[in-house]
């Protein structure tokens, strides 16, 4: 398996212009959480539709959102990095699945974490109108005061902790 | 001019143009090595930074393109999406996500890259992530208060630390090389064999100078809209850049013989529009003279488009900008609706007419009229401002009363994550 990844300020530069791309064509920025909400929210739609409809957070949604949850624009843009993300696997040649985690805890460890990292992950963006790439990415190509102080306190966070967590890693 | 979406690009293309997007972003990030957990978390660590020589680079390049393109007008940056601000939820979710982000060693986008090409703990993330979303919609009775407090709207950071666009920006860039060459240095120490071992450092020196160059550059370059608007607040811009002149007499006559051919545009503030204004005006405050919606009305070549102010000064701005923008047949409402009120509505007598801002310079009455003439002239002005005055008088009682305003359709780019 090759591990040879492009330079990273070539994949950075490259990343700028597709966001610079999207804000030109479309006057917003790229995103991914919003796709998840749109899931969860198409999701409980479907399984309870009185349910949606009542509850504020669904409701409002579905009202903002298309009728159909799911023919969003971060759906589609999300869509297209699996699609482009399994290219870039079969160039490579990165195919395989594997659980990567640190030298010093079990696979299973490794899972239980990714899924409590995954919630607060969905759990933070909610709050924070967008993730790393809505909020903090976008937010900064457009100097938001609120993506960029979101994007401080990602940072922030992580490094403040990362000595407490270093058990997962290192 | 850009962005395309709102008037050029249907609903249906534009969930196209996302796939395509999504499949660039992910095919890059995925080369990256944002697909690897191990590598995403490592930024924390110290053991490879690439996490941050990505995420800052893109950025840095991003916000350049937007201030270059903004400043060549060929992005409008007011039709651009600008994430709102929320003080305490931007900390609070900013907060939140670090959490997720050491804990799961992903954030979405990355874990849907890793995702595509089988990492399982990417699956189980987006798992938790679907959850974590769920969790806060059963929630969000609670959460509500928190995620909409201090709403301060589509704030800049420049406005918010109270400098120039251009200025953040190269701070910014300068901050960003910075950090790439700490970073490196940490690297190395940390683990010789990271990926910092690979770099060429002439061409990385190269590149890095050249980006301060642009950011040097990016100091001097503002907002086209904020170019023209400082632009026409000069005195000596207005002065070399005369505009059509009508005066209050004219435009009663033509407004009395509901002269088609006549558009007025008023640019006072809505509150003063609303107070008083002529009939059919339009409001439009001059920085809204840039926007599309308006272009239809602008762009009628053969009508008169009578831009009027208070006193004449701010819709002389607003002219020019018009006319800048390739609007044709543009002028300027002599004396503004106070001249109009007091000459026309009013009707009081005055001794002369005063000439109009940029006329006086050349403006000489002992060779402008004849002593005789300029006596029978002042008497045809007086008749006919007798009549005028009740003729708008009414024509403005009726336009009140009829009071169908044009509602405004201003479509908006949605955004957000």
């Amino acid at each position: 398996m090759k591990t040879t990844y492009m330079n990273p300020y070539l994949a950075g530069f490259l990343l700028g212009l597709t966001l610079l791309a999207t804000i030109v064509i479309t006057g917003r920025g790229l995103g991914a959480s919003g796709a998840l909400k749109s899931a969860v929210v198409a999701a409980v739609n479907t399984v309870a539709p009185q349910h949606a409809h009542e509850s504020k957070f669904y409701a409002e949604n579905l009202r903002s959102l298309h009728e159909n949850p799911l023919k969003a624009w971060l759906v589609f843009e999300v869509l297209g990095v699996v699609i482009g993300g399994f290219l870039s696997g079969v160039v490579s040649d990165r195919l395989a699945f594997v659980t990567e985690k640190g030298p010093r805890i079990t696979s299973t460890m490794r899972l239980g974490f990714a899924l409590i990292g995954g919630l607060l992950f969905g759990l933070g963006a909610q709050f924070a109108r967008g993730c790393t790439s809505g909020a903090a990415l976008s937010g900064m190509a457009v100097l938001s005061t609120g993506g960029i102080i979101t994007m401080m306190a990602i940072f922030g966070t992580g490094y403040a902790i990362a000595y407490f967590f270093r058990r997962l890693w290192i | 001019m850009f962005p395309l979406v709102p008037n050029l690009i249907s609903e249906e293309l534009n969930l196209i143009v996302a796939l395509l997007i999504g499949i660039a972003f992910g095919f890059i990030l995925e080369q990256a090595g944002f697909s690897s957990s191990r590598k995403l978390a490592g930024v924390f660590y110290g053991y490879d930074f690439t996490v941050l020589r990505v995420f800052f680079t893109a950025g840095v390049t991003a916000m350049s393109g937007v201030i270059i393109l903004g400043y060549l007008g060929w992005l409008d940056t007011d039709f651009m999406y600008i994430n709102p601000t929320f003080m305490q939820a931007a900390v609070l979710g900013g907060v939140i996500m670090g959490f997720g982000f050491i804990i799961g060693g992903f954030c979405p986008g990355t874990s849907v890259c890793g995702m595509a090409i089988g990492k399982i703990d990417a699956m189980v993330f987006v798992g938790g992530g679907l959850i974590g979303v769920f969790v806060y919609g059963e929630l969000y009775p609670w959460f509500e208060g928190i995620t909409n407090a201090d709403a301060m709207g589509p704030l800049r950071i420049f406005d918010s630390l109270g400098m120039s666009q251009g200025l953040f920006a190269f701070a910014l860039i300068a901050m960003a090389v910075g950090a790439f060459i700490a970073t490196t240095v940490i690297e190395r120490k940390v683990d010789p064999d990271g990926p910092a071992k690979e770099f060429n450092a002439a061409t990385h020196r190269l590149a890095g100078l050249a980006v301060l160059a642009v950011g040097a550059v990016l100091v001097f370059l503002p907002d086209y809209k904020e170019r023209m608007l400082t632009a026409v607040s000069d005195t000596q811009y207005l002065e070399t850049h005369p505009v059509k002149e009508m005066t209050a007499d004219e435009l009663a006559f033509r407004l009395i013989d509901r002269d088609p051919r006549v558009s007025v545009i008023d640019v006072r503030a809505a509150a003063d529009f609303a107070s008083l204004s002529l009939p059919g005006a339009v409001n439009i405050e001059p920085r809204q003279v840039f926007q599309k919606e308006y272009s239809e009305l602008l762009g009628q070549r053969h009508t008169r488009k009578v831009f009027v102010s208070s006193d004449e000064a701010e819709a002389r701005k607003a002219a020019l900008i018009a006319r800048h923008l390739g609007y044709e047949n543009v002028y300027v409402l002599c004396g503004g609706i106070d001249r109009f009120v007091a000459q026309i509505i009013m009707n009081t007598p005055s001794t002369a007419d005063e000439p109009c801002r940029f006329q006086r310079a050349a403006y000489d009455p002992q060779t402008a009229v004849p002593p005789h003439d300029e006596l029978r002239q002042a008497k045809d002005t007086e008749r006919f401002r007798t009549k005028a005055s009740v003729a708008m008088q009414a024509m403005i009682k009726e336009a009140k009363q009829k009071s169908v305003k044009p509602v405004k359709i201003v479509k908006k780019v949605a955004g957000g994550c």
